[in-house]
């Protein structure tokens, strides 16, 4: 199960939708917004998706996972808009038979959706300013 | 051929628009659309290395081509999770 949601995520409930009697354990990966970056004070983290092409991806990531661990059941959901200090931007639950597999996918499953699912956040820090994510490093090896 | 172009995050605030119809002609590759958009946007000219092209939803190479009605994303660097 992929989706992207505007509300705030009740993890117990994503939690909920992965558990299955045949499995042995649930790995649970939360982001959460971090208070700082790059040295600097953050108020809260404001995400944007190209929705249909997120949701696509995701939905390839659950496939892929699959096909390399034997799991249970994946849940993959992203939170868009404005995210405050503390609260979960992705909330990613794997369960399987056996640990090692639901640990294993799960890593992969953020360590991919970070690196490959159209979403971007923009931050704003407490000094007013609103910067795209990562935008400063890129311009500097230009 | 009409492609339609859509723009997200950084892309979008510098060209100024996030979704437009654009012609191309027959066979023309990914890349030509981001070409036309850095003539059009010559703020764009830094990040044309660093954006990946998708088509209909999945990416491709700058070479893919085209055809009529397909929908092409310029998808800079990602930052979701």
């Amino acid at each position: 199960m992929v989706s992207l949601t505007l509300n705030p995520i009740d993890i117990r409930s994503v939690v909920d939708g992965v558990t299955a009697p045949e499995s042995g354990g649930i790995d649970v990966f939360v982001g959460t917004t971090r208070n700082h970056a790059g040295g600097r004070s953050v108020n809260l983290l404001e995400y944007e998706a190209y929705e249909p092409m997120a949701i696509a991806m995701m939905e390839r990531l659950e496939a892929e996972a699959r096909r390399r661990w034997t799991v249970n059941r994946i849940a993959i959901v992203h939170r868009l808009g404005k995210v405050p200090v503390g609260e979960a931007s992705v909330v990613i639950a794997v369960s399987s038979a056996h640990r090692n597999e639901a640990f294993e996918a799960c890593r992969f499953l953020i360590d991919t959706l970070k690196k490959e699912v159209p979403i971007w956040k923009r931050e704003h820090f407490t000094n007013g300013t609103v910067e795209w994510s990562g935008v400063a490093a890129e311009a500097k090896h230009e | 051929m009409n492609i339609r172009v859509r723009l997200f995050s950084v892309i979008r605030d510098i060209a100024g628009f996030d979704e437009q119809t654009v012609v191309v002609p027959p066979r023309a590759d990914a890349a030509s659309v981001l070409r036309k958009l850095v003539q059009a946007h010559p703020a764009l000219d830094p990040w044309k290395g660093s954006v990946r092209m998708a088509v209909n939803l999945e990416y491709v190479s700058s070479s893919h081509p085209l055809k009529q009605g397909d929908e092409v994303a310029i998808i800079p660097p990602v930052s979701g999770g």
